[in-house]
């Protein structure tokens, strides 16, 4: 069963796994903790549609699995695509009574942020467009990681990944990451959010309400990856939290185009807290990282005149 | 070899409704017939009658399907895989550029298993860009595990993709069939055909029970798509080759059934005036009514001419073909595609020169090119082939090199 109450605390997560242990992802994948949840909240009646990508790749090695639901991957540019083929079948399937249509199955649909922000936004824009009941969910670890992190749109400002490298002319990315938010805002879909997995309830509670809206919704969930960021394999959830709390990484959610913060941090940490602790930010220079923190100021600026609330405060240390 | 194909007969065989359509009415009204349940088609020239169809019937009502206003060919190609995958009976259609948008995902269909059914109006590719025909297309797509039928006609047309319904989804098959009609001139062209009922339609290509084969359901959960490691892969793509190769038996069951239930015969390879002839000409498509005519011509002049049209191009006839062709004297393949930098330019001659020298058939053979990017092809240009066959088979040799016919030079 999906999880219908609301979630307060930890308490309200479901005891269930549907994410078998086992795979292969690598210690401290972030990617690993939200499968996890992801798929405590979606219960038995989902099925799920994966672009190629990390997770894909660990979690489906000949003859084992860890998925507990039913699964496909099609390729790599395709998610949004498949899963709108998914449901489109289900539909008339149970229209014309080969399944049962009193049953609610839902189609989740997964892909890293090359599969979602890059080489899958046009498919990904289709399935948003025709407005498939379908949740789709991001998880960015901001690069593709399973071809041995090369940037993507994902990538932030100043990250070294190995097609930006840290050279004599080149210090690692130099443009801004894309907005995938106001890109499937711009879909006029009814849910959108964003979630970190150092806050479990905030982020089962937006799967939850993902999973139960009718119609296409999309959550885009910070992912630190470990060999990819540069950082120690217990840091994981240190490193997604101190982007929530520097305010690099907002928490969310827009309803029927109605944003909302859901986590608000009314003294923000200075962005050094987290670049400090990451090996793909370890070539900046102190002038680098305050221009680095005058563009958070700027995106922290822009979140509160939306939200018109000063819901992400200023830098208190 | 029972290789009959009388199309139109002067009574209509029982039952069936006397229609004129074009190839790609055709092609619709055959996923309509078969009851599909997804359908995802992006617009191309010369295939988007089929989705204008398709749409037309299901906001009358006709069908009921879901239609996927999908924002790519590749997407196309993924949503009905999805769909297949699902369990639905799940229809596309293309061509040219667009099947070549669809090429990873072609492989993928097959690879996985899914029994997608498929309509290819045959269009030559770019650059230059051309929207006329030629088979080039489907030549490229030829190695990605597709069941390939191709069609004479308009009647051909609706049959098979019938036929291609029960195939694909037959449990001892489980791949996906393309059916290809010549871009413009059977695509285009408005022919005299018979509808068969779509109760009678449905009891030959029965949908069958969800669940007979591994569909995605929460009630018995299957992980598909997954990452295979050279310890496994080899067996994999080794029993997806002998599934290829077995489906012939299922392909060639489908034709006669079809046959005897509906009055026409379909086979894999269809010969014509074959029995003693001397000069035989392989063709596909709606290029085999050409030499046929050819063939008819020189017959009248008392020359020994034959024909055979590959009808079921993959799984390819070999041994069926080595058979036909054993008494030939030679044997010219008549290729409306261009396979740059082969040993010869002819993607069909190569099939078919393997298929002879593999099995002791040892006759000159010529590689034709012809009619690339629509350009016509006359019947004279084929009587004018023959021609140039007979002197090979004179020499005792095979022409090396691809004879490109009526090119300007
Ligand atoms: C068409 C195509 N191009 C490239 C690849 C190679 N490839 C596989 S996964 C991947 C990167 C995936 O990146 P992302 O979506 O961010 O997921 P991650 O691996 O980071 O979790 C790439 C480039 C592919 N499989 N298919
Ligand atoms: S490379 Fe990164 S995203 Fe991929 S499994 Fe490892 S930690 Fe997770
Ligand atoms: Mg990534």
């Amino acid at each position: 069963m999906a999880l219908t109450r609301p979630v307060r605390t930890v308490w309200d997560i479901p005891r269930e796994e549907r994410f078998a242990p086992g795979h292969a992802m690598c210690q401290g994948c972030g990617a690993a903790i939200i499968m996890r949840h992801l798929m405590k909240v979606v219960g038995k009646d989902a099925i799920i549609v994966m672009a190629t990508g990390c997770v894909e790749v660990t979690t489906t090695l000949f003859p084992r699995t860890s998925w507990l639901n039913p699964w496909l991957h099609l390729a790599f540019e395709n998610a949004g695509a498949a899963a709108s083929g998914v449901e489109a079948a289900l539909k008339v399937l149970r229209r014309k009574g080969v399944i049962d249509g009193s049953r609610r199955v839902k189609v989740v649909a997964i892909a890293g942020d090359g599969g979602s922000f890059d080489i899958g936004l046009q498919s990904l824009s289709g399935m948003l467009e025709r407005g498939h009941d379908v949740m789709f969910v991001v998880y960015d670890n901001e690069a593709y990681m399973n071809t041995g992190i090369q940037r993507s749109s994902a990538t932030p400002y100043g990250a070294w990944t190995t097609t930006t490298p840290v050279g004599k002319r080149w210090r690692g990315e130099w443009r801004p990451k894309k907005d995938i938010i106001g890109i499937a805002l711009a879909h006029r879909i009814p849910y959108v959010a964003t979630a970190n997995p150092a806050y479990p309830t905030d982020m089962v509670e937006k799967f939850r309400r993902a999973f139960e809206i009718e119609g296409p919704s999309l959550v885009h969930v910070l992912s630190p990856c470990t060999p990819g960021w540069r950082i120690p394999t217990e840091k994981t959830i240190e490193v997604a939290r101190l982007a929530v709390q520097t305010g690099v990484w907002v928490l969310l959610e827009v309803v029927n185009g109605r944003p909302r913060v859901t986590v608000k941090v009314p003294r923000r940490k200075h962005v050094r807290h987290y670049l400090r602790l990451q090996g793909r930010f370890r070539h900046l220079t102190d002038e680098e990282i305050e221009r680095i923190q005058k563009m958070v100021d700027q995106y922290v600026e822009e979140i509160n005149r939306w939200v018109g609330e000063q819901a992400i405060g200023p830098v208190a240390e | 070899m029972a290789a009959r194909a009388e199309v139109v007969r002067e009574r209509p065989p029982r039952g069936q409704e006397r229609v004129s359509a074009t190839g790609n009415y055709a092609a619709a009204y055959a996923a309509r017939d078969a009851d599909v349940d997804v359908v995802a088609v992006y617009p191309i020239t010369p295939q988007v009658q089929i989705a204008e169809k398709l749409a037309e019937m299901i906001a009358n009502g006709e069908l009921d399907a879901e239609m996927i206003h999908v924002e790519s060919e590749h997407s196309a190609m993924s949503a009905v895989i999805a769909a297949a995958a699902t369990g639905a009976r799940a229809f596309t259609a293309t061509s040219s550029q667009g099947l070549e948008l669809m090429h990873e995902m072609l492989w993928i269909a097959a690879g996985l298993r899914q029994p997608v059914v498929m309509a290819v109006a045959t269009r030559a590719l770019s650059a230059p860009i051309n929207i006329w025909n030629d088979y080039t297309d489907v030549m490229s797509a030829r190695d990605t595990g597709w069941i390939i039928i191709f069609s004479e006609n308009v009647q051909e047309v609706y049959d098979n993709v019938v036929q291609a319904f029960r195939i694909a989804e037959h449990p001892d098959v489980l791949l996906p069939v393309m059916v290809a009609l010549d871009g413009y001139i059977l695509s285009h062209t408005v022919e005299p055909m018979y509808r068969i009922p779509q109760d009678e339609v449905l009891s030959y290509a029965p949908k069958r029970p969800r669940g007979y084969r591994p569909v995605l359901d929460p009630d018995r959960p299957v992980t598909m798509g997954v990452l295979a490691a050279p310890n496994w892969y080899y067996e994999i793509k080794r029993q997806q080759a002998e599934a290829l190769r077995e489906s012939k038996k299922v392909v060639r069951e489908a034709g006669r059934e079809f046959g005897k239930r509906f009055g026409r015969y379909y086979d894999l390879l269809e010969p014509f005036m074959l029995d003693d002839a001397e000069y035989v000409m392989v063709s596909m498509g709606a290029t085999a009514s050409l030499v046929k005519a050819a063939v008819k011509r020189l017959r009248r002049e008392g020359v020994k001419v034959g024909a055979v049209k590959v009808r079921v191009y993959r799984p390819f006839p070999a041994d069926e073909l080595a058979e036909m062709l054993q008494h030939a004297k030679a044997v010219g393949v008549l290729d409306r595609a261009i396979a740059f930098g082969g040993p010869t330019e002819g993607p069909l001659f190569a099939d078919v020169a393997v298929s002879l020298a593999t099995r002791g058939v040892h006759v000159p053979m010529v590689s034709f090119v012809h009619g690339l990017g629509g350009r016509d092809i006359f019947v004279r240009d084929v009587v004018e082939m023959f021609r140039i066959l007979a002197d090979y088979a004179r020499k005792g040799r095979s022409a090396t090199t691809t004879i490109f016919f009526g090119v300007r030079e």
